[in-house]
């Protein structure tokens, strides 16, 4: 009996977590004004070819999006007193935790998917290998809420504190994962850099999946983005038990 | 049978043992009072019974199903209302109240249903859609009991639910808390209210310093104390504490316009009052004896330990 349960506190967690904090103020700033800015700043004016871009843009857009709602979910609920009464209901922190990770999933996925389809009705967007482009979208997704999760476990009562926490290690990933500069334009010690961060791997598969180009195996990317996720699961699991008390 | 069933529970906070080995048996339909002071480890036991905390040590059964084996079939048994735990803010009532159906899986028809019967009950029917964080704490604190009994739970966990309410709001909490157990509902009521223990439950169970040190029915408890007794007396005029001398007077406490003499005689403590009152021409405007309270034994109970 207890699966069914565990799966209906996920689904009912996922749908209270859309209702409540998609139209927070921190998630459509962090979540989608970010991202947009971002590109503008980094697009307009240079000449760069937009289709050529567009994979990177779309692994920036969708871990932006998807890693914004996770952060500030139990900060808030602590900080509001509603976490005790939730933990009160017949669901365990495991269930809270993938509720709150797919209410990051579901909010990534909507955005990207929207801004990749807005986008393709301006400018051609081939999809050389469709599959890898929907399984680059699934685990990218799932891999940037995970994190987004991840990013609220140390924190106790106080959004605005895992905000800048998260974006303190939100920003550096991007500028280190082959978004701005591809990959192979990297060498030394900026290279290693990229190889440590989830999302260069992200970038590489949507590279694949959309110019038929990558540096890595997409294997070897899928496999590296299914380990994150679960070490960024297993790690929020830990971090949420040990600071269960604080903010109760 | 057997509603709540913890035995030897133990729980640390770094170096500060917040509850140490305290087993408690809560009978089917009953209503149990978990009294104690402020910091005695009232909310952590409540905590660990009802699943959001994990015990160091011991075991809690909940209708016979261990919570920290099956925590969420354990969890569909029970209400709860936690002391400082709110519900949604900017959820309106009705919102609030069918999120916590849907944790319990209640089906849609049967919800709308129930959503109504709650809100009419609780006296929140006009204000359905508005959001919560709009209401007072008394309102806040119907929209939360709403929430715990709305799949009619069959133990209802309750964490000071009466603290900061104004007497309206207090009186539907306690109303609640009779219907519910009037239809079969097991009550674990935590308050450091003794009146509102004494005058609800059937069983009362102290803690103090994180250990159980009594738990027995009010009446039973008062008994163990039986030895002091009060008089409470006012007079014509006010006066004050010089005037009860006699030594067989404990303790005088001027409660308002009245005296409360505490003796362990106080048929002796009559006869004084009335010669002194008679002797300095004070009127007696009530006089009036009873036996120990409950407060009298939570204070003893929770001194000594």
């Amino acid at each position: 009996m207890e699966v069914p349960l565990a799966l209906r506190g996920i689904l009912v967690i996922t749908g209270k977590n859309m209702r409540l904090y998609y139209t927070k103020p921190p998630v459509l700033m962090f979540g989608l004004l970010f991202p947009l800015f971002m590109f503008l700043a980094f697009f307009v004016g240079r000449g760069l070819d937009l289709v050529a871009f567009f994979p990177a843009f779309l692994a920036m857009m969708l871990f932006f999006t998807s890693s914004s709602v996770g952060p500030l979910i139990t900060p808030w609920e602590k900080r509001e007193k509603t976490y005790e009464r939730l933990l009160s209901y017949p669901v365990t922190q495991d269930s809270i935790i993938l509720g709150d990770i797919s209410a990051g999933v579901v909010f990534g996925m909507g955005i990207s998917l929207l801004v990749w389809a807005a986008s393709a009705v301006v400018v051609p967007l081939p999809i050389v290998n469709p599959l890898l482009f929907g399984v680059a979208f699934i685990l990218g997704t799932v891999s940037c809420a995970a994190l987004g999760v991840l990013l609220a476990s140390p924190a106790s009562d106080s959004p605005p504190n895992v905000m800048i926490l998260s974006n303190l290690i939100r920003f550096p990933l991007i500028f280190i994962s082959g978004i701005f500069v591809p990959l192979s334009h990297m060498s030394g010690a900026a290279r290693a850099l990229a190889y440590c961060s989830p999302l260069t791997y992200l970038v590489d598969l949507f590279n694949a999946a959309m110019a038929g180009s990558s540096a890595f195996s997409s294997l070897l990317d899928c496999g590296i983005l299914i380990m994150v996720t679960i070490v960024f699961i297993v790690a929020a699991k830990v971090i949420q038990k040990r600071n269960l008390t604080k903010g109760l | 049978m057997t509603a709540i069933e913890a035995g030897h529970l133990v729980k640390r906070f770094g170096s500060v043992t917040a509850v140490n080995d305290v087993s408690l048996s809560v009978p089917d339909g009953r209503i149990f009072g978990f009294l104690g002071p402020n910091g005695a480890g009232k909310t952590t036991t409540m905590r660990m019974l009802t699943g959001v905390l994990t015990p160091d040590a011991g075991n809690v059964r909940i209708n016979g199903i261990d919570i920290h084996r099956h925590p969420l079939d354990a969890k569909m048994q029970m209400g709860v209302i936690p002391e400082s735990s709110t519900v949604y803010g900017d959820l309106t009532a009705e919102q609030n109240l069918h999120l916590s159906g849907k944790m319990y899986g209640m089906p849609r028809g049967v919800r709308d249903e129930r959503v109504s019967e709650i809100l009419s009950r609780m006296g929140l029917g006009e204000k359905r859609h508005l959001p919560v964080r709009t209401f007072s704490k008394g309102m806040k604190q119907r929209v939360s009991i709403g929430c715990a009994i709305i799949h009619r739970p069959k133990i209802l966990f309750l964490d000071e639910p009466t603290s900061g309410l104004d007497v309206q709001s207090r009186r539907l909490v306690t109303d609640t808390i009779r219907q519910m157990n009037g239809q079969g509902s097991t009550v674990f009521l935590t308050t450091h209210n003794i009146e509102e223990a004494n005058m609800l439950c059937q069983t009362v169970c102290i803690i103090n310093k994180g250990g159980i040190v009594a738990q027995d029915s009010p009446e039973r408890l008062k008994k163990m104390f039986d030895t002091t007794q009060s008089i409470e007396v006012s007079f014509d005029r006010p006066v004050n504490g010089d005037l009860f001398t006699d030594p067989g007077i404990l303790r005088a406490e001027l409660c308002g316009d009245k005296w409360r003499l505490y003796t362990e005689n106080p048929d002796r403590i009559l006869k004084f009052i009335v010669k002194e009152a008679a002797n300095r021409s004070l009127g007696i405007t009530s006089l009036a004896t009873s036996g120990p309270s409950l407060e009298e034994a939570f204070v003893h109970l929770t001194e000594c330990a």
